[in-house]
């Protein structure tokens, strides 16, 4: 599997770190509340289908990364920057 | 029988070989088995399950009967395919399998007992006595299990790993992939060409058919020639592409240096990843069997091998030759042998208007109904419309059509696409992005066909590339129609054998359906029916029609297994070159390693790093006895350790305080500069993460330091933190783990040490207990920080790495010259235990704040890091297990790291589970043992006396529970 | 029918004519007290001691594929009782005593081998967390043992102890532990329930799950829809799509594990053997090939396939380990689909819609526990009360942070564990 990396270029996925689905960026309020944090560090969508992503180019620049994918065919649709700077 | 006149092997360079302890001739370009069956040897193996005799089937590594193992001691090689195996003078094959002989096999016993031994029988037996499974069947069925076996000695051959990238990948150099490639070359794209003979031209090296006018392998070799001239092709001979992966990344097994002796530091193997933009599939098409009783003979061969022996190899596997066809492309064989001069008994035709190619006799519309001769065909029996016959053969050449090499297209879980018109499968176009399969594995045979659709494929490929395709004008070659009538089976009582090495035959795919195991995965698996080393390549499609039968579905509704990568298997020392010894993972060594080897101390991992384990000084003869002194150094006098593997990230910028705050549980916006503050990290399920200590070196300017552990983690985190939680922040972190080398300087003499060496003098006021800062050292522009793990006034140093072995080299003379000294990892940790001081052993993943006595640390103030959840119910209930010290009630000989903690006087069972130990070490100081431990509610349980149960030990003591700080609680030493 | 060696006989004698189907295949009835979703290993489990523990019959499993397609079938066949934290150290150790007794429980010879498991351990910290991990099974009252290096030597001669990267400190031996014919599990449980009266529908995928007023009242399929008074959600990796036909969220991520095979050998390798510094761990089955696997691919995927990098590196950790086996030849490779929880461990509970209940989250570790996990699912669909191995794997832990077992400490990132 290879990812671009905005950055470096296409590289192969093993320059790179996965974390886990893109709602990771989305960290609640400290009082949101039991069932917020429970959604956000536990449960998932886990579609079979297309997932935003989280990856970070480790073994490279270091950058964090949201990966559209889709996690049945593999197919990396789209990449940019977890920041959403440019 | 060799055959003069015929053959592209080199009769001027004789080899001679050894197999099966006798000594054969053959010639250069020979395989092991073309010189074998030269050499009139056909019985070469033997099956796994009945272990009947099994001769040489197929003339490419699809081959699943003649399987050697080459070479002895640690260049052993089982499973070799005879048919792949180039031969060399020395060259040492031996069969396998067979005991004590391959002419004399005692397990051949089990095809007499073959109505017992049928698909699955094992799972309805071997289960009485209950202890005779694994005692009695079990150590037997294993002994009589596998096929060759592995050397003793590690394989001290060269294998390597290498990346390619290309435009245009190629997959098999037949006239498809020749045409593809020089439509590809010509138009100035990056090419490779791969193909897993070591000469390319695919079938025009096996057939009489003619190219542009001359001999199909002589125009093969012409492109080969202008190809290879061209920098922009790779051409990639005895090169397998193995699978497709996801990314247009390919795997492939350059199989370089098989046909030679060992090379001398040479490259046995190279495994390629082949990153193509796009790619084409010319990977041909195999021949299928026709299943009739006994026809696993040796003798009994495919009807396209044989003709391959003849022409490329001048070999005629039979005097007497028969063919068994259901199709015109086997007409070939017997019109190839005739012309040769080999004669043909017969082409038994299952047509009914089945005609001659040439001058041999033509049985239509009959059958091979069985094959005699247990060691070599002798006869086969023919039935057909005027009755039946026995004719006297000794080849029997089978040929039941053509089935198109699919397997990489469906790698990524694509299925391939039944076609009737070749009654075989095809491959789905667009199953793996950028693929486009061509030529004899798109299900086209002829020639020319073959030639044109490597062109188009070409060009297509170029096209979407937007690349121009040059203008080739295609060769003219033979363009005869594939006419097949299929037939999977032949009726008859006897065993008809599907999958020559598991030995699985028509009766055992039937009576899987009858059990009901009639999905194609079931049978598969319930039968072994295409789970030998070929995996099915020679009998898939056949078994699947009958299962289709046998379960009143058609073939396409029946469908396939899954087509798995490798092609053919790979070697593990290929897939892992590199990896052997110590090449598996990288060697991280401190600035002051050479020296701690010199000082002759131990060094232990510790992750990817090596530290010193204790500095043996003349004699003392154990490590107890090294451990003591160091820690006595630094108690006493001063120690030096180096320090440097543990994390360094420099965070700067006019967030930099907010971030601190942000990641740690308590406040460091606040620290002022030219401090030091201890830190406590947590994840965000508000579990302890790690610890550390970060200094304020400036307004917008800190240091943190993590444990050697956890660095590479911390430092991801705050790149997610500052990338992703909190671009806005104006902030800027780096790793400097191993720009600074950086010491430990312990000990009440350290500030004295270091008063030689600074360039301008500290005292208790101007550098006080948790005070930093820069420094110059011997000149050297450096960092200076108070801190202590080892609970005495202490200090650490650190300079640019490059200084880190000459600053090592002074710090240790001058603690010797002060009745100090380097000291390693044992005493530190005997010196943080005494203190209480917590590691990754205690902070293990599983324990929060509170747990190990810091609750205090989370600041009510702020958010931060795991903050929130750190006060999920189940995390400060009362009841969860805590930080204690453990001090011996009575003599303690051994340690005990992994130890229980049990209620005193219970039995040591799970229900009496009070905790568990997490460090121990063995104070010289207060002369016993110490352990910091986990307890249910320890921090309440003071005074409390417990048992400690090392099971695995076989060690039972008693323990007090007391506070975890054993050496000066009040922490009075660290500020003096 | 029951099998021995003596049927064999007969049969053999005879022409082999009266084997009969393992299974039955029925059409779907309209109404099932109980209904299972996935036919795999635990489902068709769950299934057999529904039936033989309980009385309870009039139960479907419905299955999309062919019985036992997934991961019962893909692992790499490892049996063992070595876990460590509460609630994890008595349901595994419950699982093993199941599978010493399981070929006489279902009359099926799933090939049960208690061969031996050694963890090795490549520093003194590490030994004392495998004593550590040993004190635990000792007190649960399973067998362990901490070898010496010379100990480990005698019974595993092939690895490289003079050079390799992370020499041996010792190995953690748990001679209880070893291997069984993943298939054999599937079909010996299928035929087991299907004796007893429970139907196994194959090619039958569930399509929706049908919830009034809070109660579950039934599926809808591919064959039609089914009603039932109970419905058991057993779907491993594809859990989640399955719950939320039901409006539920889980906490699981689908990952990819492959696992590989080579080319048939002959004996060399007696022990399950797991490397203590990289992801591995390898043994050799009864027909000669070496099987073995890793880590994840660290990435979400329902593929059931993986790349060349975690392929790459389970060959460098066998090559740094037991380098004689550079000759051994890869012949396959593929994966399975991993219902990855929060902590690593599983969960079987009911959820907050009455008569609809869970058993997920086994990550890649779901094959030891077959027999365990059908047995105590059993046990809460029948009795709406968890076993008392299973009191702590509850679906809320994760809200509660109560009864958490995080045996590899990483914490709530899915994929770590």
């Amino acid at each position: 599997m290879r990812i671009v990396c905005p950055i470096c270029g296409a590289r192969d996925r093993r320059e790179f770190y996965y974390q886990g689905a893109g709602v990771a960026l989305e960290r609640p309020a400290p009082d949101a509340g039991d069932a917020a944090w429970d959604d956000y560090l536990h449960l998932r969508d886990n579609p079979a289908g297309d997932l935003d992503e989280l990856w970070s180019h480790d073994a490279g620049c270091g950058v964090w990364l949201k990966v559209t994918r889709n996690v049945s065919t593999h197919e990396v649709k789209a990449v940019r920057l977890a920041g959403g700077a440019s | 029988m060799r055959v003069d006149g015929k053959g592209l092997i080199d009769r001027s360079q004789p080899v001679a070989f050894r197999f099966d302890g006798n000594r054969y001739r053959g010639f250069a370009g020979d395989t092991l088995a073309s010189a074998l069956l030269a050499n009139d040897v056909r019985h070469v193996a033997r099956s796994f399950k009945y272990h009947r005799p099994r001769g040489v089937l197929t003339a490419g590594s699809e081959e699943p009967n003649a399987l050697v193992t080459v070479g002895r001691g640690a260049a052993t090689d089982p499973n070799v395919r005879a048919t792949v195996q180039e031969i060399y003078d020395g060259l040492e094959a031996r069969p396998q399998n067979a005991w004590p002989s391959l002419g004399f096999d005692l397990l051949s016993m089990n095809d007499l007992a073959a109505p017992f031994l049928g698909a699955g029988f094992y799972y309805k037996t071997f289960m009485w006595p209950r202890a005779f499974w694994e005692r009695v069947y079990e150590p037997f069925i294993r002994k009589a299990a596998g096929l060759g076996a592995l050397g003793e000695e590690k394989d001290g051959d060269h294998y390597e790993k290498a990346y390619a990238f290309c435009d245009l990948l190629v997959i098999g150099a037949g006239p498809t992939g020749l045409a593809a490639a020089l439509v590809a070359a010509r138009s100035g794209a990056r090419v490779i060409l791969a193909d897993e003979d070591h000469l390319m031209g695919g079938r025009l090296n096996a057939e009489t058919l003619e190219v542009d006018g001359k001999p199909g392998h002589v125009w093969a070799a012409e492109v080969v020639d202008e190809l290879a001239r061209l920098d922009t092709v790779r051409l990639m001979t005895r090169t397998t592409v193995t699978g497709a992966y996801d990314g247009g990344t390919f795997g492939a097994l350059d199989r370089a240096a098989h046909h030679g002796p060992r090379p001398e530091g040479g490259v046995k193997e190279t495994f390629w990843r082949i990153v193509a933009r796009r790619s084409v599939l010319a990977a041909g098409a195999l021949e299928r069997h026709i299943a009739f009783q006994n026809n696993d003979r040796p003798g009994v061969m495919m009807a396209g091998a044989v003709r391959a022996y003849l022409n490329r190899w001048g070999v005629a596997p039979g005097k007497a030759v028969t063919v068994f066809a259901n199709n015109d492309d086997a007409h070939r064989t017997a019109r190839d042998l005739v012309a040769a001069g080999v004669h043909v008994a017969a082409v038994v035709d299952s047509r009914a208007d089945a005609e001659a190619l040439g001058d041999y006799r033509v049985i239509a519309g009959a059958h091979v109904t069985g094959a005699q001769g247990r060691k070599g065909l002798e006869a086969v029996t023919v039935e057909g419309p005027s009755g039946a016959e026995k004719i006297a053969t000794d080849c029997l050449a089978v040929s039941g059509g053509w089935n198109p090499t699919v397997h990489l297209t469906c790698h990524m879980n694509g299925r391939p696409t039944w076609s009737d018109g070749i009654a075989s499968f095809v491959p789905t176009q667009g199953a793996i992005p950028g693929l486009v399969a061509a030529g004899a594995c798109n299900g086209d045979f002829s020639t020319s066909a073959c030639l044109a659709a490597g062109a188009a494929a070409a060009a297509d490929s170029l096209g979407a590339l937007g690349i121009k395709a040059a203008d080739v004008a295609l060769p003219a070659a033979e363009d005869a129609p594939y006419a097949v009538a299929p037939i999977w089976a032949v009726p008859g009582k006897g065993r008809a054998w599907l999958d020559f090495q598991n030995d699985v035959t028509v009766k055992d795919v039937k009576q899987a359906a009858a059990e009901n195991y009639a999905s194609v995965e079931h049978m598969k698996r319930y039968t072994t029916q295409g789970m030998a080393t070929d995996q099915g390549k020679n009998s898939n499609v056949a078994a699947l029609a009958i299962l289709a039968d046998a379960t009143g579905r058609g073939i396409p509704e029946t469908g396939t297994t899954t087509f798995r990568p490798p092609y053919t298997p790979v070697a593990l020392a290929a897939l892992g070159a590199g990896a052997q010894g110590s090449g598996f993972a990288p060697e991280r060594k401190t600035t002051s390693h050479a020296a701690s080897v010199a000082m002759k101390a131990p060094m232990i991992a510790v992750g990817l790093w090596y530290r010193p384990s204790y500095f043996p000084r003349d004699g003392e003869t154990t490590w107890r006895q090294s451990c003591d002194r160091e820690v006595g150094h630094v108690r006493e006098a001063v120690g030096v350790c180096d320090v440097s593997t543990l994390g360094k990230i420099d965070i700067q910028g006019p967030d930099a305080g907010t971030l601190l705050d942000f990641v740690y549980t308590n406040m460091f916006s606040t620290l002022n500069e030219g401090r030091v503050r201890y830190g406590l990290m947590l994840r965000e399920d508000g579990i302890v993460m790690d610890d550390g200590t970060t200094a304020r070196l400036g307004p917008a300017h800190y240091v943190m330091t993590t444990t050697t552990a956890a660095a590479g983690q911390v430092m991801r985190h705050l790149e997610f933190v500052t990338q992703a939680l909190h671009p806005e922040w104006d902030v800027r972190i780096m790793s400097v783990t191993e720009q600074w080398a950086q010491f430990a300087v312990a000990g009440p003499q350290s500030r004295d040490l270091l008063n030689g060496l600074l360039d301008q003098p500290i005292d208790n006021d101007n550098w006080p207990f948790m005070a930093c800062g820069p420094v110059l050292i011997g000149g050297v522009a450096g960092r200076l920080f108070r801190i202590s793990f080892s609970g005495e006034h202490a200090y650490e140093v650190a300079v640019p790495a490059r200084y880190g072995a000459s600053l090592f080299a002074a710090l240790v003379k001058a603690a010797e010259g002060m009745g100090g000294g380097a000291y390693g990892m044992e005493a530190l940790n005997v010196l943080r235990i005494e203190k209480g001081f917590i590691t990754h052993s205690e902070i293990d993943g599983r324990v929060t704040a509170g747990d190990i006595g810091m609750g205090r640390m989370l600041s009510a103030k702020k958010d931060f890091i795991g903050k929130t959840m750190a006060a999920r119910p189940g995390l400060v209930e009362e009841g969860r297990e805590q930080l204690v010290g453990l001090k011996p009630v009575g003599p303690v000989k051994q340690l005990t790291g992994g130890a229980k903690l049990y209620s005193d006087g219970q039995e040591p069972v799970r229900a009496h589970d009070q905790g568990y130990v997490t460090s121990e070490g063995i104070s010289a100081g207060l002369r016993h043992v110490l352990w910091l431990g986990i307890d249910r509610e320890g921090q309440e349980r003071n005074g409390e006396v417990l048992q400690m149960v090392d099971h695995l030990r076989d060690i039972r003591t008693r323990v007090e529970l007391c506070d975890p700080v054993f050496v000066d609680p009040e922490g009075g030493r660290a500020r003096g | 029918m029951r099998f021995s060696g003596l049927k064999i006989l007969t049969e053999g004698l005879t022409g082999n004519k009266g084997w009969g189907p393992h299974w039955r295949s029925p059409e779907p009835k309209p109404e099932y007290d109980i209904v299972l979703i996935g036919g795999g290993g635990h489902g068709l489990a769950t299934a057999h001691y529904l039936a033989s523990v309980h009385g309870i019959t009039n139960v479907a499993v419905l299955e999309k594929g062919y019985l036992g397609g997934g991961n019962v079938g893909r692992n790499t066949t490892i049996v063992r009782a070595n876990y460590m934290l509460p609630g994890n150290s008595e349901f595994y150790s419950h699982s093993l005593k199941l599978w010493e007794g399981l070929e006489e429980d279902l009359n099926f010879n799933v090939m049960h081998s208690q061969r031996g498991i050694i963890n090795l351990v490549h520093s003194d910290g590490q030994r004392d967390a495998f004593v550590r991990r040993g004190n635990m099974m000792r007190g649960q009252g399973d067998d362990a043992e901490m070898l010496s290096p010379d100990e480990v030597r005698r019974l595993l001669p092939m690895i490289d102890y003079d050079q390799t990267r992370f020499p041996i400190f010792g190995g953690l031996y748990h001679k209880r532990g070893g291997t069984a014919r993943h298939d054999a599990v599937a079909w010996g449980f299928a035929r087991s329930a299907s004796d007893r009266g429970v139907d196994l529908i194959q090619q039958c995928e569930v399509t929706g799950i049908d919830v009034e007023g809070g109660v579950v009242r039934g599926v809808q399929t591919t064959r039609g829809p089914i009603r039932a008074k109970k419905v058991g959600m057993v779907a491993a990796g594809r859990s989640s799509q399955v719950a939320a036909m039901a409006g539920l969220r889980l906490p699981i991520e689908s990952h990819v594990l492959q696992a590989f095979v080579t080319e048939g050998l002959k004996p060399c390798l007696d022990h399950v053997v797991t490397y203590g510094m990289g992801h591995f761990y390898i043994s050799q089955s009864d027909k000669g090939g070496l099987v073995f696997g890793g880590d994840l691919d660290m990435y979400s995927s329902y593929a059931s396939r993986g790349n060349l990098p975690l392929a790459e590196h389970v060959a460098e950790a066998a090559m740094t380990l037991m380098p004689v086996l550079g000759k051994a030849r890869m012949l396959r490779s593929w994966g399975g689909v991993m219902d990855m929880s929060p902590d690593g461990s599983f969960i079987i509970d009911r959820t907050d819609i009455e008569g609809l209940f869970v058993n997920c989250g086994w990550c890649y570790g779901g094959f030891k526990a077959t027999p365990a996990s059908g047995h105590t699912f059993a046990h809460l669909l029948a009795t709406g009360q968890p076993h008392e191995t299973t009191v702590r794997h509850r679906l809320d832990r994760f809200r509660t942070g109560r009864g958490i077992m995080d045996e590899e400490a990483t914490g709530s990132q899915h994929n770590l564990h």
